[in-house]
């Protein structure tokens, strides 16, 4: 069985009194893209800077492409590139030049237009950094970072900031990474970005993991209930409803109601039922499956809109 | 690519981005040469009562050198290091297989080109323009301070940026060190008009003894005087063996925001 690219077991990072990180075990097999969501503050950058080795660590077993980060050199790096949560490229130097002089570092870098288109930034070839938008400074990032034509890639919240457009184009470039075999570890607080990206998510919250798997395997869960939602008929009190409707709370003044079932086809079939019996209409009907990120919401303990 | 290799490559991209950069080729390049005109119009005709006395272009023509490197190096590099650090340009380096004093060393040679250029502009500026000849014969002499008063204030450039909390923050804090000591160094206002107290009190700091040590190889051979200042040349590289010490004790590679 292959060696996974990182291996974490028992991370632990404390500054003083406060644990940013208590006690993190994740894996990371070869050409995954790995999702790592959660809120500010939440533990993510601590854990992703302590696998890139610019972080030491208070406790805990880590392992990255064999090494230990903190200990790796000039041949682990290599191997390893990283776009951080904060950078700028050389406002003077153009796109071309600026993936040039990080090209010098490396010992076998991938060829600068090649690496230009990948990025999608051919027309802006030849403008300066200090010209480029936002969305495409981040991509110029992701060349650098992709340059040294590493085997596995740290993304730290990449798309904060972008607008959709921006983000769409950027999700290309990491779709065109993963089918070159990349390995990906990214960050982000977009439960969309990680829906649309990742074979595997992992949930931090509070230093500490609070769940993992496939973006679908998460939602699947018990924990994460369809939503039922309606709007009551008028002179009907929500106590009057049959089976778990009775249970539906009000969303506001006028009527709307709605409650969380883990079986929705036969909640709908007792609601409808006694609908069609009394010949009421159950306005504004609707079934929400649950979404990623409403079980990151639920799970992070962040405050959710007032349907949930 | 072996580590010398590396320092050119990145020496230059970095000169590159220093030409680009409109601020740096102003206050590096362009002011020196600017201040040398002003005083030089200002001052015209008078003459400095230093040794025999000295004809006010043949004083400014190296007090301006002298500013010029400083600027060129410890000014310059005060700036460019704080910009690269707080934009996570030096914490990104450091994740890449370049040692990261590839980084320091590509901006200190920047700063040394840039001092040459500089030594070279000002001194046929002041040949052509104001007839304050070239003192061919101290070259080896000249070219010899240039480089230890470079070297040692790289040196303070680079111990100054962990006393500069942000971007913003850095032309204001270079410009608070060293604007009054080229005031009390007598590079701004002859010597001979600046109070024994306050030349001692400059005594203290590199900027007076550089530039004593600069004057006296540049002085006019024709005057007798000048050559080697040992003496002031140490306590230069004394200050820039601080500055080295203070740098790599407290020298931050990462923002000091994030």
């Amino acid at each position: 069985m292959p060696e996974p690219v990182i291996s974490i077991s028992g991370l632990c990072k404390s500054y003083g009194d406060c644990e940013a990180v208590r006690g993190i075990d994740l894996e990371v097999e070869r050409g995954e893209v790995f999702a790592f969501l959660g809120p500010n503050g939440a533990g993510k950058t601590t854990t992703v800077e302590i696998m890139e080795g610019f972080r030491t660590r208070s406790a805990g077993e880590v392992s990255v492409l064999g090494e230990d980060p903190g200990m790796a050199g000039r041949s682990w790096r290599e191997r390893v590139g990283f776009v951080l949560q904060q950078s700028k490229p050389d406002a003077y130097l153009t796109v071309r030049e600026a993936l040039s002089l990080y090209a010098g570092y490396y010992e076998a870098p991938r060829p600068i237009d090649d690496t230009i288109e990948l990025i999608g930034l051919t027309e802006a070839a030849d403008q300066r950094a200090r010209r480029l938008s936002g969305g495409q400074q981040r991509r110029l990032d992701v060349g650098l970072a992709l340059i040294g034509d590493p085997e596995l890639l740290f993304l730290d919240e990449p798309t904060t900031g972008f607008d959709p457009s921006a983000r769409r184009q950027f999700w290309r470039v990491l779709e065109s990474l993963r089918d070159l075999g990349k390995t990906i570890f990214l960050t982000t607080h977009y439960m969309d970005e990680a829906q649309e990206l990742a074979g595997r998510v992992a949930i931090i919250a509070r230093g500490e993991i609070v769940a993992q798997g496939t973006p679908a395997g998460l939602v699947d869960r018990d924990r994460a209930p369809a939503l039922i939602r309606f709007r009551l008929p008028s002179g009907i009190a929500a106590s009057e409803l049959p089976g778990e409707a009775a249970a539906a709370e009000g969303a506001d003044g006028d009527g709307g109601a709605s409650f969380h079932t883990t079986a929705p086809v036969r909640a709908l079939n007792d609601l409808t039922g006694w609908a069609l019996e009394r010949g009421l209409e159950l306005d504004e009907l609707e079934v929400r499956r649950p979404s990623l990120e409403d079980v990151y919401l639920e799970l992070t303990g962040e405050s959710s809109d007032g349907s949930a | 690519m072996s580590g010398f290799a590396l320092v050119f490559h990145q020496l230059r991209y970095d000169q590159k981005s220093f030409w680009r950069n409109p601020a740096s080729v102003f206050f590096t390049v362009m002011f020196p040469v600017l201040l040398l005109v002003i005083f030089a119009l200002v001052f015209s005709g008078q003459t400095v009562d230093v040794g025999a006395g000295i004809d006010v272009d043949a004083y400014y023509v190296p007090a301006i050198i002298t500013l010029a490197v400083i600027s060129a190096t410890m000014q310059s590099l005060a700036m460019s290091l704080t910009i690269a650090r707080e934009d996570g340009r030096l914490k990104r380096g450091r994740g890449t297989p370049m040692p990261s004093w590839v980084f320091i060393a590509g901006r200190i040679g920047n700063a040394i080109v840039v001092s040459v250029l500089m030594l070279v502009l000002i001194a046929a500026i002041g040949e052509i323009a104001f007839g304050v000849g070239i003192p061919w014969s101290r070259l080896p002499e000249i070219l010899l301070t240039l480089a230890l008063g470079a070297a040692s204030f790289c040196c303070l450039g680079v111990a100054l940026t962990a006393a500069i909390p942000s971007e913003d923050a850095a032309a204001p804090i270079a410009n608070f060190v060293l604007l009054p000591l080229y005031f009390l160094s007598g590079i701004f206002i002859p010597e001979d008009q600046i109070p024994a107290g306050v030349l001692a009190f400059a005594d203290v700091f590199p900027v007076r003894h550089f530039f004593e040590a600069f004057f006296s190889v540049y002085e006019p051979v024709s005057s007798g005087g000048g050559g080697m200042e040992w003496g002031n040349l140490a306590i230069v590289v004394a200050w820039g063996g601080v500055g080295l010490l203070l740098a790599l004790r407290y020298f931050r590679w990462t923002p000091k925001d994030g």
